[in-house]
């Protein structure tokens, strides 16, 4: 059949070619402005090429923070899903329980990120804060995040888990929800045990959900500023400072436009590529036709 | 394997059953003998599943016993009870080799790795699937997958009765008849019990030696498939098999006589010396015994012919009998055609029943 040719039909996407550039694309290229040049005010700048980008990548302060965030994404992926599974699991299927136990565990997520934050800055105190109290004087274990950098990272992954495993269980327990009762049954009929009707049954069938959960855990916790900028403000020292608030220091606090705006890009991309890889590796896991 | 016997076994869904409605097994007795293959035959809703569940052990009836060779197993488990089942929809293990899959019900069990091989080649070969034992289970076809679930269930040489629930509802009809024949060439080389559910009553009677007829919770008839044809000792079983089903008319006791709507219609007078009462009578005849009369005839009834349908080896009549809508299977090459004319109502394959079951 012979196609017609029509370009008027491009106009059909014009509307979302506006609302994007508007909401996007336009944004984005003020960042690349700024990226190339130097720019001192109205009328003022000068074309420096892409020397921000090499003073971003050559940066020994990033490249401390983006280590120090990948493993803080690590670290919290590495308890997040399997807790979140874990609880999952244990959730009750049906019945007044389990709306219970969903509202329960939905409540961190209801809580906007700085009231997150400042829930646990005041926990955490050890002079009037519950869990700070708790860990001084009653365990008498020394523990002080606004001076003990170990400490300020653990209180750091810990508010992470409480507020975000939460969704990793909801989109489990959603996904178990999913598998039909004659897999349980054949299950029992074949006299599988727990752990082999969890690897074989309820874990494959969860790599969906789970590829899902990873992604959105991953991309969060990279990108990770209001929790800590409240309980720690990125410090003691360095400790707890991650991408972004390195990136909003530079260029909110010291006014580096230039080499924020080139360090924002490079970050763009370093999120992409890492939320692409995670993509294809899990979803290509159980795939192929050999075991 | 074993004989199966269910005492007394009934079971409800709801909490407190208050009336025998509340049942979606009525209490029954029933014995599914060692090494017979049974067709569990009804329409969906009847029952057949939670019978077969109950059997299997996924569910505890709530009133009765179960007893697998006089032994009492009703609270054991299904592991424990040594039972195999397959289900309506292929259940496969995804991420799984097809061997792997098929030797998962042995391994668990801890049958050790030689007689695993064994076995599961041996069932690979009955089910045509030597070819792909190596490949992963979630690439294959629906039919394929199917007939692994199938595999599982027939891998233990040793199980009291495998329990098939509507097992090829999704495979293809072509496919569906081969592996029936290969169900039924299984049971006749290894003597295994199987029960079959189904609500197709062409697989129940070719499959089965037994067919039990499941209605509204209850066993209505168990029986050879000729005997269900011939003799359904229940409305319910004369219209559910057969196409079409059984013709079932409504009659009054007037005198020593039949009636619908002032048409007599002649039975055996031996039958209805034997009614108990008056109330609920129906006559029955299949549509394979009517015969066809232009002219008046002994054991005939008047009947007005509506419309005649060729069906190629035979025809259909549709027939009014007083208010009655009565269909007739005629010979293809016996001339009929619309107007009045006699049905003829053979003695010995006219039924009488009363409260629909059979007098």
């Amino acid at each position: 059949m012979e196609k017609t040719k029509n370009n008027r039909a491009w106009f059909l996407v014009l509307p979302v070619v506006i609302s994007v550039s508007f909401s996007a694309i336009i944004p984005l290229m003020t960042v690349v402005n700024y990226s190339v040049q130097d720019i001192f005010g109205p009328g003022q700048r000068v074309w420096v090429g892409k020397e921000w980008y090499v003073d971003a990548v050559r940066d020994a302060d990033l490249h401390a923070a983006l280590l120090r965030n990948l493993l803080f994404s690590f670290e919290a992926l590495l308890i997040e899903i399997p807790l979140g599974v874990f609880l999952a699991l244990r959730m009750p299927a049906k019945g007044k329980w389990a709306s219970l136990a969903l509202v329960l565990i939905a409540l961190p997520l209801l809580i906007p990120w700085n009231v997150v934050g400042t829930i646990w800055q005041i926990f955490g105190r050890a002079d009037i804060g519950l869990g700070g109290y708790f860990l001084n004087s009653t365990l008498g274990i020394p523990y002080n995040y606004t001076l003990n950098a170990r400490d300020a990272w653990y209180t750091i992954l810990v508010m992470d888990i409480w507020h975000w495993t939460p969704l990793v269980a909801l989109l489990a327990y959603a996904g178990l929800r999913a598998i039909p009762d004659a897999y349980y049954w054949a299950a029992r009929i074949d006299a599988a045990s727990n752990w082999a009707i969890f690897r074989f049954i309820q874990l494959p069938k969860l790599r969906g959900v789970l590829l899902i959960a990873v992604l959105l855990r991953f991309m969060d916790s990279f990108m990770i500023y209001t929790e800590p900028f409240v309980v720690t403000g990125g410090g003691p020292g360095n400790a707890t400072t991650f991408l972004s608030i390195f990136l909003s220091k530079l260029a909110v606090g010291q006014f580096d436009l230039g080499p924020a705006a080139a360090f924002s890009l490079i970050y763009f991309l370093l999120i992409q590529v890492f939320s692409y890889i995670f993509f294809t590796t899990i979803r290509n896991i159980g795939r192929g036709d050999t075991a | 394997m074993a004989e199966i016997h269910l005492a007394n076994v009934g079971h409800s869904y709801e909490k407190k059953p208050a009336s025998l409605d509340d049942y979606a097994v009525r209490p029954m007795e029933m014995v599914w003998e060692d090494g017979g293959a049974y067709a569990l035959l009804g329409p969906s809703g009847c029952g057949k599943t939670t019978l077969l569940n109950i059997i299997s052990g996924l569910l505890t009836p709530t009133q009765g016993r179960v007893l697998f060779d006089g032994q009492d197993v009703t609270h054991l488990p299904p592991e424990k009870r040594n039972i195999a089942q397959v289900f309506q929809f292929p259940v496969l293990y995804d991420t799984m080799t097809v061997f792997d899959n098929l030797a998962f019900p042995l391994r668990n069990r801890g049958v050790d790795e030689s007689q695993v091989r064994r076995r599961v080649h041996e069932i690979a070969e009955l089910l045509d699937l030597t070819r792909d034992l190596k490949r992963r289970a979630s690439g294959l076809s629906a039919d394929a997958k199917q007939k692994i679930s199938l595999g599982r269930g027939l891998v233990r040489s040793d199980v009291a009765a495998i329990l098939f629930d509507e097992p090829l509802t999704v495979i293809d009809p072509h496919m569906k008849w081969l592996l029936r024949s290969k169900l039924k060439e299984i049971h006749q080389q290894f003597k295994l019990t199987l029960i079959y559910v189904t609500h197709d009553q062409t697989e129940a009677l070719t499959f089965a030696d037994q067919v039990v007829v499941m209605h509204e919770g209850a066993v209505v008839q168990i029986g050879t498939p000729q005997e269900l044809f011939e003799k359904p000792r229940h409305t319910f079983v004369g219209y559910f098999i057969g196409s079409p089903g059984m013709n079932l008319i409504p009659v009054r006791l007037e005198g020593d006589a039949l009636v619908t709507d002032s048409t007599p219609i002649p039975v055996d007078p031996a039958a209805i010396q034997r009614l108990s009462g008056r109330e609920k009578l129906t006559v029955g005849i299949r549509p394979e015994f009517l015969g066809y009369s232009p002219a008046p005839q002994p054991n005939g009834v008047p009947a007005r012919i509506q419309r005649v349908e060729n069906l190629g080896t035979f025809k259909i009549a549709v027939a009014q009998v007083g208010e009655q809508t009565v269909k007739a299977k005629i010979p293809e090459k016996q001339p009929i055609s619309p107007g009045d004319g006699w049905l003829i109502f053979p003695p010995e394959q006219t039924l009488l029943y009363q409260n629909d079951e059979m007098v």
